[in-house]
């Protein structure tokens, strides 16, 4: 019984930007921040996505299957196999967010248990421009919030790191990041140092989500990244090829960018 | 303790215990890493002549009894996948090619074109059109294929056959006179699931193959009739997840074993399986060799 598909029906759909939504399912999934589902939109493919809340995904729309999705109305429904991965580790009384674009999803829905804990959360947020902003004000609830955007027209002007200036990392316990890849790369190679204490969430190409297909494992230690992570620490991603290469669903090498 | 290495469808093996095809095969590193966790060999994810992304998802369907997959036979195609055997040498195991293709030609063509420690044939994945155990049901296309790769390679070269067959010991004896150095038996038995909530079938290819626990009773009797058939080694795969597991497949006449499914509960059970036979072995004061093909025997 366990093992069929769940049945999520939905009971919002909340369009943040033009292209980015927010999917509210009728129940918690009761996940730990970090964790992601494989969302199966019937008829067309089963695609990850990590929670934004403990009852919702965040959805940015780039092919058929994130389409597909942001197109569907309350009372619709999609199977679902999860909450699947590790999740993030909570450690230390004091924590520093780091996100870019629809990966500040699941920073959010971490930040809010973080606090709920009584833990000093701040936030580094970044977007394209002002009209892709999405959660602002769940950041702002938690805490100090550095705004950027590449193009200026809200917060600082530039990408994430562009806001690392004000940020000494020695001033937190934990470091997460959930953003795009050559922005995490970055931000832990320049943190060499405490990479041991930045923990990541990654993207690779899911198949099997069960960890035996081998299709998003990270050279070179052959971790597998649907279970063993999706969050990474820093000090093992440095050492692996993330930010250098990924493969694409025929277990291609490409580049990561 | 007892011995367990030996020679496996002409590979020397510290164990018989090997990694399937298809199974954390994609990457060289994945494929290290469970050499390092003690496999006796490694097989690869199975290779064709061009990329294939795949079928869509869902892929994989889990059961209590085992997992249904359909992935498509996705790969880089051998232009791209050199790199990743050479990384998996780092294992210091032999690495076995998996290779699929749509005729004895294609075939040849990619069994030449990568250096690997041995090859097997799939002709036997239920769920890509046009290859698998589309021709490899019919006898003739078996032997064809085996022979056009025997004359391309030098290393051994092994079948994988399929159990959705009325009779798998022709298929065997076609394998063998193609030349082949072993049978691997067996792949997925043809399977589906259907999602109650909504009607539509789970996997994105609608059929597909099961593997796990629940075919481990199929496997094992066609291990049982192959061994009684041919004179070449057979090589059992399917449901084995644990030591008492791959001894019944060596107690039917199994010269090495593989394991796929049962790695979903982690890499540790490779030492778990290889220890426990072991361990059996000398509780029992027996050899790999006292029990091969015992139950034919006896039975
Ligand atoms: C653990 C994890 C959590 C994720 N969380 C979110 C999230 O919260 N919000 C969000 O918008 N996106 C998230 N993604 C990315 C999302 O899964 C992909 O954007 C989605 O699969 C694209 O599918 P598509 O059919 O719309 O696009 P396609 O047309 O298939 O491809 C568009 C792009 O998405 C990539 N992609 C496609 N399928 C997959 C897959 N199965 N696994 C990984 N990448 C894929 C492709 O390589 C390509 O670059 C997450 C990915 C992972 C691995
Ligand atoms: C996810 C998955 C992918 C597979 N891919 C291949 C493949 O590429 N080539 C092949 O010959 N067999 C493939 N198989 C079949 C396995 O090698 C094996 O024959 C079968 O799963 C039975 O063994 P098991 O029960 O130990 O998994 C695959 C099986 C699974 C579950
Ligand atoms: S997606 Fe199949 S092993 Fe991770």
């Amino acid at each position: 019984m366990r093992f069929r598909p769940a049945n999520l029906v939905i009971k919002d759909v909340i369009r943040e930007t033009a292209s980015v939504s927010t999917i509210r399912f009728d129940r918690s999934l009761d996940p730990t921040p970090g964790q992601y589902i494989m969302v199966w939109v019937r008829g067309v493919d089963e695609i990850p996505m990590s929670f934004s809340a403990p009852d919702s995904i965040t959805v940015h729309a780039v092919g058929d299957a994130t389409r597909a999705l942001c197109a569907l109305r309350p009372g619709e429904s999609v199977g679902s196999r999860g909450p699947l991965g590790n999740g993030f580790r909570l450690i230390g009384e004091n924590i520093l967010l780091i996100g870019g674009g629809v990966g500040v999803a699941p920073l959010a829905f971490l930040g809010e248990d973080a606090k709920a804990r009584g833990i000093d959360v701040t936030s580094l947020i970044g977007f394209r421009c002002r009209e892709d902003i999405i959660f602002l004000d769940r950041f702002r609830r938690l805490g100090d919030v550095i705004l950027t955007t590449d193009d200026g027209s809200a917060g600082i002007k530039g990408r994430a790191s562009a806001g690392l200036s004000e940020i000494d990392p020695e001033d937190y316990n934990q470091i997460y990041l959930c953003g795009p890849e050559m922005m995490m790369i970055d931000i832990i190679r320049r943190w060499r140092e405490d990479a041991s204490r930045i923990q990541a969430s990654i993207n690779r190409y899911f198949k099997c989500a069960v960890g035996i297909c081998g299709s998003c494992c990270l050279d070179p230690e052959g971790i597998r990244v649907c279970v063993e992570g999706p969050v990474i620490t820093g000090d093992r991603l440095l050492e692996s090829e993330f930010g250098r290469y990924r493969r694409g669903p025929s277990g291609m090498r490409e580049s990561c960018y | 303790m007892s011995s367990l290495s030996g020679d496996v469808g002409g590979l020397r093996l510290k164990n018989p215990l090997m990694l399937a095809a298809g199974i954390l095969g994609t990457t060289g590193a994945s494929m290290r890493r469970v050499a390092l966790a003690g496999a006796g060999a490694v097989v690869t994810k199975s290779i064709g002549a061009e990329p294939r992304d795949g079928h869509h998802g869902p892929t994989v369907v889990r059961l209590g009894v085992g997992l249904i997959n359909a992935m498509g036979l996705p790969n880089p195609s051998y232009r791209a996948f050199q790199e990743e055997i050479d990384t998996a040498r780092g294992g210091g195991v032999p690495v076995v090619a998996s290779i699929f293709g749509s005729s004895p030609e294609e075939f040849a063509e990619v069994a030449s074109a990568l250096d690997a420690d041995g090859f097997e044939l799939n002709l036997s994945c239920p769920h890509a059109k046009g290859y698998g155990m589309e021709i490899g049901c019919d006898p003739g296309n078996v032997e064809e294929i085996t022979r056009a790769v025997k004359r391309a390679v030098s290393v051994p070269v092994w079948v994988k056959l399929t159990p959705n067959v009325t009779d798998i010991r022709v298929l065997g004896l076609a394998a063998q006179r193609g030349g082949a150095d072993a049978v691997v038996a067996i792949n997925t038995l043809k399977a589906m699931a259907i999602d109650v909530e909504s009607g539509y079938p789970i996997l994105g290819n609608v059929i597909g193959g099961l593997s796990g626990p629940a075919i481990k009773p199929v496997a094992l009797r066609c291990v049982y009739e192959l061994s009684g058939a041919l004179e070449i080694p057979v090589i059992g795969v399917g449901g084995v997840s644990c030591w008492q597991d791959a001894v019944e497949m060596i107690m039917a006449g199994a010269a090495g074993v593989q394991i796929g499914t049962a790695l979903m509960g982690g890499l540790e059970v490779i030492g778990d399986i290889t220890n426990g036979i072991s361990r059996f072995l000398e509780r029992k004061g027996w050899s790999l060799e006292d029990i091969r093909g015992i139950a034919r025997r006896l039975g």
